[in-house]
């Protein structure tokens, strides 16, 4: 019966399939390697995923004309390779950053969930069908609820779980709600039938406008977009800190590329009126994000709220709903998960040595650590939009996507807004750079995989900024897959 | 191919901050010799390019250029012409004296000099970039070491606030001139950013004169210009003296610059209509600047202040928009650097001694640091307009052109060099002569040699283009040329 199947579809899924094939090896070694050397799995997980990445350059890349496999279930296109490449790259660091934090880096459950997450995320971001979708957002958000929480025995971690499970349900079940009116209205599961039925007129746009809304509220919970943030701080606040991290970064970047996805795909006519509702939600977003972020005294608060922040500055790119504002948006992400993971490792390893996670703790830190505290200045400029570090191009890009689409005004808002974060930005620099402590004179150990994660960051961070032709015309690829 | 010189000249302060960074804190002597050196070839080879520059040929010269980013027009383009010529020399001395100024420096060297080069990259790379995007891409490289050469190394009442005000103000200002440069890149369907190219379209005079605005403003902050001027008098009074000859010496220039390069010479016909009321924004800049300088009693507010003022007089220059004024405001841009350089090298080296900059306080320092003295007074002249000194050379033709565009104006403006020349003699008389105060007798000490080679040299350049105004005028000549070319005079 199998005689019909051609084999070159599961080199389609051959990220997740080997994702799954690591899962299995994490569960046989944590059984096998009970006790001291736990250790090792983590060590295991990023070999494994390098492998993979290898892997899948070599043997998944898409060819130049999309196509729709399985059954319709997933669609193989450069959008889905280069997001998948961008998942299994911050799993990568995330589990590097991971393995030094006691209870979290010797406990193999914690690689098992992460990457199962990682298989949900990848799925995520070719899914071409909505029953396919929400299997696949759910696979990627029932592990990162455990994740949040993993540290049972404190009342803040617990709490993030809890929390984070809470709301995620919620909007998961209007976003599915949403999906099932959209079958209802036309028929079809199928995310690229539904545009052909909308084009065809044999759907009316009102109906449609409706559930889109519905959805918008699942997909804007993942990419913590105002007004669905609210959970952001207190979860990041929370979760143990590469899960925070991963939270911003990867789990982020599947909720866009499952936005971009399906406003384009399935709602091509109706551009006009969802890109005007996403211009104001991203207004809302870098405001909200930015003016919350200026009072906050945790750091883990403030790059929560500035996370929000940079949701929106990602969806200035999607609202201009162009080849180019796609583009700007892909890169923009692109740059925002490598920039972001370097800012929760940051943090992860100050609060290893020092304990804490407020920004007045971070002072006297450049005289403690010189080097340490460069990591955190081009982290944060970066951030904040400075050449010639990645943040200031991707900004640009994003900014003159507006400006192609005639948003000038959100052009303004936007520029206006990322004065505001240079802001907050500045005044974290201030503390590490300026300010004295009585700590000064202590060391300030970094270990090995702190000091490889942060190499490779802060090398892509400037990478990025310099040369960045290459990854411009990828993300532009990416952008085509969808037009 | 040729020697690609300025991209040296523009990667030498960058590649050797980053190796700064490497040597370990403690070998602070290596530290200062590495950025010795380093400044003084990027010095070297400024004034090399500055003589090198054909005069005859005019346009831009040791053009180089790469593909960045081919798919939106985005290239690695610098060339120099008659007005960034002066600039760059102007950026390599500053640099040069900067560094020897800052030699004393003890707390972090390592990181103070890698910030200061990153910042002088940026400087250099504003002044050669011929693309519209790189210009951009350097400009805001030069905005945030700032912060951290005040905060840190500032005066410790006010450099928190001074600090963030300032790069506030001025991130504030490349943004907004960041949309305009966005909107002129869109309108003009080129898809590219090489500034060569652009001024050639002629943009709808409507478009020009509802984006004028946004690109000269956002880039005359930086230059100071009235009602955004107040950022820069207190951040020269909280940076450092380096920070600060750098900051007044040359970033105020590279906002002038900027203004003049994409606001008026990509969008001529805006700055044609906005011209009249720029012209009084600068005048309050001049008049006030130097209104306020005359009853400071802070020796360096003085400076910061005489500063806004002198810009004014740039930026007025600029406005005219006929050939003397932009000879004017070039050469004015160059002197003006040198001299504010020198004064606040020499209210530095003041503070160092006594610890105060109060006016009143100070007194009879002639005696104890005559080339401080001196120094200070040749810049007090160059201030006052004096002929045989750059400023006459500077300030002479910016009168004449304002006079051509309407007589009063220029009338009121010159009552600046009255005021200026008051409080110069003021500050010269109360600081340098008269009896010196009981508690500075003892331990008022001369300054270092390094600290008067560094004297030397800016009090040299300044006389020299005084009496030799052959080595600059021509050259700036054939700049304004090229802009007269672009408005259609």
């Amino acid at each position: 019966m199998f005689e019909n199947i051609d084999p070159s579809i599961f080199l389609v899924i051959l990220p997740e399939i080997l994702l799954l094939v690591l899962v299995g090896l994490v569960l046989l070694f944590d059984i096998l390697w009970k006790g001291s050397k736990g250790r090792n799995l983590g060590w295991l997980t990023v070999a494994g995923i390098g492998v993979i990445l290898i892997a899948t350059f070599i043997l998944a890349r898409p060819g130049d004309e999309s196509r729709l496999v399985w059954g319709g279930m997933l669609r193989h296109d450069w959008l889905g390779f280069i997001f998948t490449i961008i998942f299994l790259f911050g799993a990568g660091i995330t589990a590097l950053f991971a393995m030094e934090v006691p209870h979290l880096g010797h406990r193999g459950e914690f690689y098992l969930l992460m990457l199962i997450t990682t298989v949900g995320m990848s799925f995520m971001a070719s899914a071409a069908d909505l029953i396919m979708l929400y299997l696949a957002i759910e696979t990627a958000s029932i592990p990162l609820y455990i994740l949040a929480g993993f540290f049972k025995t404190e009342d803040k971690s617990t709490e993030s779980g809890f929390k984070y499970l809470l709301f995620g349900a919620l909007s998961s079940a209007v976003m599915l709600y949403g999906f099932s009116l959209l079958y209802g209205f036309s028929g079809t599961t199928d995310i690229y039938a539904l545009a052909q039925g909308l084009l065809a007129g044999e759907l009316s746009l009102v109906l449609l406008l409706g559930p889109l809304v519905f959805v918008l509220v699942g997909f804007g919970f993942k990419i913590s977009m105002v007004p669905f943030h609210f959970w952001a701080p207190d979860v990041y606040e929370g979760a143990p800190t590469p899960v925070a991290g991963f939270l911003s970064t990867a789990s982020k970047a599947a909720g866009f590329a499952v936005l971009m996805r399906f406003l384009l795909a399935a709602f091509p006519e109706t551009m006009p009126y969802w890109s005007v509702t996403i211009a104001i939600l991203a207004t809302a977003s870098m405001t909200l994000g930015n003016v919350l972020a200026i009072s906050q005294k945790n750091i883990k608060r403030l790059l929560a709220y500035s996370s929000i922040a940079h949701a929106g500055y990602a969806l200035i790119g999607v609202a201009a709903a162009t080849t180019f504002g796609i583009t700007a948006a892909i890169f923009y992400l692109v740059v925002y998960v490598i920039t972001n993971l370097a800012a929760f490792g940051i943090v992860a390893a100050f609060s290893r040595v020092a304990n804490s996670e407020e920004i007045s703790e971070y002072a006297g830190l450049s005289r403690r650590s010189p080097g340490f505290s460069w990591a955190i200045l081009i982290t944060f400029l970066s951030l904040a939009g400075m050449p010639p570090l990645g943040g200031f191009i991707a900004k640009v890009l994003v900014f003159a996507a507006a400006m192609e689409a005639n948003l000038v005004w959100l052009a303004v808002v936007g520029v206006i807004n990322s004065i505001f974060g240079l802001y907050y930005y500045l005044i974290v620099l201030k503390v590490v750079f300026l300010y004295r402590s009585e700590d000064e004179g202590k060391p300030f150990p970094i270990t090995r995989t702190y000091n490889l994660a942060f190499a490779v960051l802060i090398f892509g961070i400037i990478l990025l900024g310099t040369v960045f032709a290459p990854w411009f015309a990828w993300s532009g690829t990416a952008a085509l897959a969808l037009f | 191919m040729q020697f690609p010189i300025l991209s040296v000249i523009v990667l030498t302060p960058a590649i050797t901050g980053i190796l700064i960074l490497l040597i370990p804190g403690e070998r602070k002597s290596e530290i200062r010799v590495a950025a010795l050196a380093a400044s003084a070839v990027a010095m070297l080879l400024s004034f090399w390019v500055y003589f090198s520059y054909d005069i005859s040929a005019g346009g831009y010269q040791f053009v180089e250029k790469y593909d960045w980013l081919p798919s939106l027009g985005i290239s690695y383009h610098l060339g120099i012409d008659g007005i960034s010529a002066p600039l760059v020399l102007l950026t390599g001395v500053v640099m040069f004296t900067g560094v020897l100024i800052s030699w004393g420096i003890d707390d972090r060297p390592r990181e103070f000099f890698a910030l200061l080069f990153i910042l002088a990259t940026g400087v250099f790379g504003v002044f050669v970039a011929l693309d519209l995007f790189g210009l951009f891409f350097f400009y805001e490289i030069a905005v945030f070491p700032m912060y951290l050469l005040i905060a840190i190394w500032g005066w410790k009442v006010t450099r928190e606030y001074a600090a963030m005000k300032l790069t506030l103000y001025l991130f504030i200002g490349s943004v907004i001139a960041l949309v305009g440069a966005l909107a002129i890149y869109f309108k003009s369907d080129l898809n590219t950013f090489n500034m060569l190219l652009l001024e050639q379209v002629n943009f709808d005079p409507e478009f020009q004169k509802f984006w004028f605005p946004f690109v000269f403003f956002g880039f005359a902050i930086l230059g100071g210009i009235f009602p955004f001027h107040n950022w820069s008098p207190d951040g020269h009074v909280a940076a450092p003296t380096a920070v600060s000859m750098f900051h007044a010496g040359v970033l105020m220039k590279l906002g002038a610059f900027a203004a003049l390069r994409v606001g008026i010479m990509l969008l001529p016909e805006g700055a044609t209509y906005h011209m009249p009321w720029i012209i009084l924004l600068a005048l309050v800049n001049v008049l006030y600047g130097a209104f306020i300088a005359m009853v400071q009693t802070d020796f360096k507010y003085v400076i910061g202040f005489s500063s806004v003022s002198h810009m004014g007089l740039v930026l007025i220059g600029f406005a005219t928009l006929n050939r003397e004024g932009l000879i004017g405001a070039g050469v004015q841009m160059f002197s003006h650097g040198i001299m504010t350089a020198l004064f606040f090298a020499v209210v530095g080296m003041v503070y160092d001694q006594v610890h105060t900059r109060e006016i009143p306080k100070l007194g009879g320092f002639v005696k104890a640091m005559p080339w401080v003295a001196v120094a200070f007074i040749i810049g007090g002249l160059v201030s006052m307009g004096m002929p045989g000194f750059s400023g006459f050379i500077a300030e002479f033709p910016i009168f004449m052109g304002l006079w051509r565009y309407q007589p009063w104006i220029a009338i009121l403006a010159a009552i600046s060099i009255v005021i200026t020349a008051s409080y110069i003699i003021r500050v010269t008389g109360r600081v340098f002569f008269g009896k010196i105060p009981q508690e500075f007798r003892d331990h008022t000490k001369d300054v270092t040699v390094l600290d008067k080679v560094a004297l030397v040299l800016l009090c040299t350049i300044l006389i020299a283009i005084g009496i030799f105004p052959r080595l600059m005028v021509p050259l700036v000549e054939s700049g304004a040329n090229n802009i007269l070319r672009l408005l259609g005079g």
